[in-house]
């Protein structure tokens, strides 16, 4: 057992918002109830349609996507997808994402009234969409006024998403921090853009994404590292984890949970054989629990 | 449901300039698989390429449990594909998605294929074959003779099987689209039209002219899309397609979808 801001995980590998749907989407490949915990794709307060196609594009060892928050609001959720995590065993932690500080608000004080919801995670770092996500958490300011608003509406968890798209992490991170987060994951995709040299068109239809995989690891890495320096509240590390080892590197760095993102559209049972490979590392190196190894980053 | 599963590679040949056929083995997949259902398949154990490759399922072989692939090698990722090796293993996710649909009131099937748009109309003429009861036609079409698939599976499975290329090197000369509509003028008579399902695959362009051709007569017409993907499983919403009630995902919602649906 493992608990990170108050909230009790089975184990410190989630997965990441937006690669893993409500959950239903993965239950016919392994027991779900065996993941350290669900952090599910963005609910926002009204229907999103999505950007248009297309909107993704596979990179050097990572994709650039484009999806556009595209759900089907929150009563939606409430009805159709929240009863499917209920009869889970492992924490929902639900990511929202709002135009406005008061959406933001809204959602966590609607969605803490479910006691399914473990815990919110509070996306202000998407960046493919033209009000609200990654403008929020770009600025020390307004991440602030967001998690502030979003900390009055609940007693639940508040994890603050962060942007890596910022000259200085720590900043953001900070400013979530002093605002009442309960803790941070970090990083967001990469703003990134590919050409087609022979159309000299954009591969994706709102002509930039966020870039995700194992290409953006060593930045995540690096950004989770400054962040942990910063703040004392626990930092999830997410960025193109797809080992183990990739898993550990996050520990060292300073990340006291991982979340796995575009390797579950690779590896179906990626979470689950990324646990049983840390606890093999763990065995082999004679450390009893994965803790001793947060932050155990040498200077 | 689907499973991920190592499938054993049993043969893998190249059947075209640059088109394979690669048969696998799964029981699961074999038993569950439908026709219009495609695989994601991992064509690198590395992260390079990193993601699958949405194949459709070409041939489902109940009996011996195994299912065969035709694909045309485009990039890295099928260029890989074409290199694996028999008696190695494939990590395949499947099978995915909404295939075709079967109306016992529709007595005439028009299969219509462009390119490689032909591979899963293949179990499909099997599984009306299977079905009975109906007038199956095939018609099928490509830029050369080289590009022409399938040609002599469909003269089996079909009542009736008409061919065109682009530059006229075998069969008619011109578009599948204009096959469609000799038959729909000269052959299939008007009042057949209501028992009538056009089932196409192949290029955007080509689908969108046969979706035409269908609504304008009013004929039942399923089209099989392609767009780029990542999960396979309706998680990742990156391979939307913009249907009369939103966008929809090909992968999980599709590929199969009436032409009506789309906003072409």
């Amino acid at each position: 057992m493992v608990e990170l801001a108050g909230i009790k995980l089975n184990n410190p590998v989630l997965v990441a918002s937006g690669t893993f749907g409500y959950g239903k989407e993965y239950a016919d490949f392994f027991d779900l109830n065996k993941l350290g915990g669900i952090i599910t794709k963005s609910v926002t307060l009204m229907a999103k349609e999505g950007n248009p196609p297309p909107r993704i594009v596979e990179t050097p060892s990572g994709m650039i996507n484009s999806i556009g928050l595209q759900n089907e609001g929150l009563e939606a959720f409430l009805k159709t997808a929240l009863p499917f995590l209920a009869k889970l065993e492992i924490p929902a932690i639900v990511n929202i994402a709002g135009d406005t500080v008061d959406e933001y608000a809204e959602l966590a004080k609607q969605l803490s009234k479910e006691k399914t919801v473990k815990g919110i995670e509070v996306n202000i770092s998407c960046p493919n969409v033209k009000k609200g996500g990654m403008a929020f958490g770009i600025d020390p300011a307004t991440t602030k006024e967001v998690i502030g608003a979003v900390r009055k509406a609940t007693t639940l968890p508040v994890i603050a998403k962060l942007s890596p798209n910022v000259t200085d992490i720590t900043l953001t991170a900070k400013a979530a921090e002093s605002s009442g987060a309960n803790a941070i994951s970090l990083i967001n995709t990469v703003v990134a853009m590919a050409i087609d040299i022979e159309t000299r068109r954009s591969r994706i239809g709102r002509k930039t994404g966020g870039l995700s995989g194992p290409a953006i690891r060593p930045i995540a890495v690096r950004m989770v590292h400054e962040a942990s320096r910063a703040v004392k509240i626990p930092i999830i590390g997410i960025g193109g984890i797809v080992t183990g080892s990739d898993a550990i590197e996050f520990f060292l760095a300073g990340a006291s949970a991982v979340e796995v993102g575009t390797a579950n559209f690779v590896d179906t049972a990626a979470p689950l054989r990324i646990l049983a490979e840390i606890n093999a590392y763990l065995a082999k190196h004679e450390i009893s629990d994965y803790d001793e190894l947060i932050g155990a980053f040498k200077e | 449901m689907a499973t991920q599963e190592q499938c054993q590679v049993l043969d893998q040949t190249q059947v075209g300039p640059r088109y394979f056929k690669l048969t696998l083995k799964s029981l699961y997949i074999s038993t569950n698989a439908e026709p219009g259902q495609f695989v994601n398949v991992r064509v690198d154990s590395g992260t390079e390429p990193l993601l699958r490759r949405p194949i459709s399922l070409h041939k489902i072989n109940r009996e011996d449990q195994t299912f065969e692939l035709l694909y045309e090698v485009l990039g890295q990722g099928t260029e890989l594909l074409s290199k694996v090796i028999i008696g190695s293993k494939l990590d395949v996710l499947g099978p995915l998605g909404s295939g075709f649909k079967f109306d016992p009131e529709k007595k005439i099937a028009i299969l219509v294929g462009g390119g490689m748009g032909v591979a899963p109309l293949l179990p499909l003429a099997q599984q009306l074959k299977t079905l009975g009861g109906r007038a199956v036609y095939a018609l099928a079409g490509a830029r050369d003779k080289s590009c022409l698939l399938c040609e002599t599976d469909f003269a089996e499975l079909a009542n009736e099987k008409v061919v065109a290329t682009d530059d006229g090197s075998h069969g008619r000369r011109g578009y599948v689209s204009d096959l469609l509509l000799d038959l729909l003028n000269n052959t299939v008579e008007a009042r057949h039209y209501p028992q009538t399902t056009i089932y196409a695959c192949g290029p955007k362009g080509m689908l969108k002219a046969v979706a035409e051709i269908a609504l304008q007569r009013q004929i039942d017409c399923q089209v099989s899309l392609e767009e780029k993907m990542a999960c396979g499983v309706g998680a990742c919403l990156g391979c939307a397609v913009m249907t009369t009630g939103g966008y929809k995902t090909v992968c999980k919602d599709g590929p199969v979808f009436n032409a009506r649906e789309i906003s072409w």
